[in-house]
């Protein structure tokens, strides 16, 4: 059709959605890897942890610990699966060369980001709901700042989404993709206190732990469900956010540039 | 003067020490059927690439439909549809699916009737449903062609895509591109079958190491590039080297001319020297002399 005869009706926001669309798909399709496996692992987590240690410890005074530890597997698990939402598909997309079907449309490069990170916070939710869904039957788990919870779970998912696309753009192959994951997050959600709270570890491994962006989401994540943490939500807010929009920063000239997705 | 469908200007990309393309500038017009041959590595894909926003060029500008790819990329990108010469594709989805997500892309919403017109056009009705995965080689490659008409791109460029078809498939691809450039598409094409550049391209630029070496309709290619070949077959060739021909099995000798008013006297010349002359061939001049002669010229 010469140039003159045809315009497609053609909004922009129809890109974006589509992407966005397409990337919620992927993992849906396959939800039983994508949403049940991860949901059963916290809960094999949750049934050993408990078993071994629940009369044993208590946290912030009369806190049982399977109650504290349940927000802290729910977190984990939504920052691992949002991680894994954009990486996994960034970089089969990447191996398998079918990325170009998303870099021939007129997408803007924020468009790519914005739904990639979007899929990641719901795949994350998902998952995070699934698992608070099975541990509720074991723990008397009180909702003390809903807002709170929400606002962590988003900004984490958000966060962890973000890292997942620099890790997807910058591996070229899965055993680096891996390592990313095997040597950075799965580190830094250990050693984040999920397991624990950081105030009975020695003086140097607070310090240590201060350090950790991830700490701050579960601590402030776990202040919506207690009331309670180690350190004050609005302080996790504002580290959690910078780190955020540091890391969204730096995605977002990696796209732009087109690094390692166009030649 | 219409705009040209396609502007490239002093083009050059390199990829550490390899220069890819070195300085290439092209300018082909709407309604064209334009043909890009070249052999191996001659940078046939990355020139294509650097149209379509897959590589940055190092220097100079393209344009499709007069928007630059890179300053005015939505609307070029609107305006352009590529078949990648990769067979790639997305294990996720049936083929509907995938021509709606890559119209949705394109900031279509409800393509479904276009969709069924293409899938028809390619003869994929029956496989519609069926996930890309299932799909033999040959229909994957017209489920690129498919992703790359969603959005009836004014300019379409393809990328060797009759490379691992079968022949009724050939026929039928280059039978409803031929439609789509009557219509006024305009086609840009990558090929290694000469003989099927030669049928379907108007114009025709050879490339060679990152250059343009050849660029000409492709009627004065063939004139000016082209010899006829005339082959006999004698009772006696032994005079055939004198007279300027090679042997060949069978008695067989082949001599080059340029034009038909050489025969004659080289008929003459053949029965003068008591050649015998039992059968004769004339040869048309063909594209793939061309490309030979032009690539050993270049
Ligand atoms: N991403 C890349 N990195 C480094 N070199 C590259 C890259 N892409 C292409 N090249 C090189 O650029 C040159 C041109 O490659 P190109 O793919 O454009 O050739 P082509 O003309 O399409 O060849 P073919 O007919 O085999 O498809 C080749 O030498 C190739 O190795
Ligand atoms: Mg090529």
């Amino acid at each position: 059709m010469p140039d003159s005869h045809y315009r497609p009706v053609v909004s922009q926001w129809i890109g974006f959605r589509t992407l966005l669309y397409k990337e919620i798909l992927r993992f849906w399709k396959v939800a039983l890897q994508t949403i049940l496996a991860p949901v059963l692992n916290a809960l094999l987590f949750l049934l050993i942890f408990s078993h071994v240690l629940d009369r044993h410890v208590t946290v912030y005074g009369d806190i049982g610990y399977t109650t504290f530890l349940v927000p802290g597997l729910v977190m984990m698990s939504l920052l691992q699966n949002a991680f894994a939402n954009s990486s996994s598909s960034l970089i089969q997309s990447k191996i398998t060369g079918n990325i170009i079907f998303m870099l021939l449309p007129p997408i803007a490069y924020h468009e790519f980001y914005g739904a990639y990170v979007l899929a990641c916070i719901l795949r994350g939710l998902f998952v995070g709901i699934g698992v608070l869904a099975v541990s509720l039957p074991f723990v008397d788990l009180a909702f003390a700042h809903p807002w709170w919870i929400l606002c962590f779970a988003v900004l984490g998912g958000a966060t962890l989404g973000t890292l997942g696309l620099i890790a997807g753009i910058w591996a070229d192959k899965f055993d680096q993709l891996s390592a990313f994951q095997n040597f950075l997050i799965m580190p830094l959600t250990m050693l984040s206190g999920v397991f624990f709270s950081i105030h009975s570890l020695p003086k140097l491994w607070q310090d240590v732990s201060h350090a950790n962006p991830f700490f701050f989401m579960i601590d402030g994540f776990r202040y919506g469900f207690f009331g309670q943490s180690d350190v004050s939500p609005w302080l996790s807010l504002v580290v959690v956010s910078v780190f955020f929009v540091v890391l969204a920063g730096l995605t977002l000239v990696m796209l732009a540039r087109g690094y390692k997705l166009r030649a | 003067m219409s705009l040209p469908a396609i502007r490239i200007e002093s083009v050059t990309k390199r990829y550490g020490a390899l220069q890819a393309l070195d300085g290439v500038s092209l300018e082909v017009a709407q309604g064209e059927f334009f043909g890009l041959l070249g052999p191996n590595g001659a940078g046939k894909t990355t020139l294509i690439s650097a149209l379509s926003g897959l590589v940055r060029p190092t220097s100079g500008t393209l344009e499709v439909m007069g928007h630059d790819v890179v300053t005015d990329y939505r609307c070029a990108r609107l305006k352009l549809g590529v078949v990648p010469q990769e067979l790639v594709f997305d294990p996720f989805f049936s083929v509907r699916e995938l021509l709606r997500i890559q119209s949705g892309y394109f900031g279509i919403r409800s393509n479904d009737d276009w969709i069924d017109e293409i899938l028809v056009s390619l003869d994929l009705r029956a496989k519609a449903e069926a996930n890309m995965r299932t799909l033999s080689g040959g229909m994957k490659r017209r489920v690129l062609v498919a992703q790359a008409l969603v959005h009836r791109p004014p300019v379409i460029v393809l990328d060797e895509p009759t490379a691992g078809v079968d022949v009724e498939l050939r026929q039928g691809l280059w039978q409803f591109i031929r439609k789509l450039n009557r219509d006024g598409h305009t086609i840009v094409l990558t090929t290694h079958y000469l003989e099927e550049a030669e049928q379907l391209c108007g114009r025709i630029a050879m490339l060679k190491a990152g250059r343009i070496v050849a660029l000409d309709r492709t009627d004065d290619l063939l004139r000016r590039f082209a010899t006829h070949s005339l082959r006999v077959r004698l009772s006696n060739p032994d005079c055939v080297p004198g007279l300027g021909g090679s042997v060949e099995v069978g008695n067989w000798a082949s001599f080059r001319f340029d034009t038909y008013a050489d025969v004659e006297p080289l008929l003459a010349r053949l029965r003068q020297s008591g050649a015998g002359v039992e059968e004769i061939e004339l040869g048309e001049p063909d594209l793939e002399r061309v490309f030979v002669e032009v690539m050993n010229r270049a």
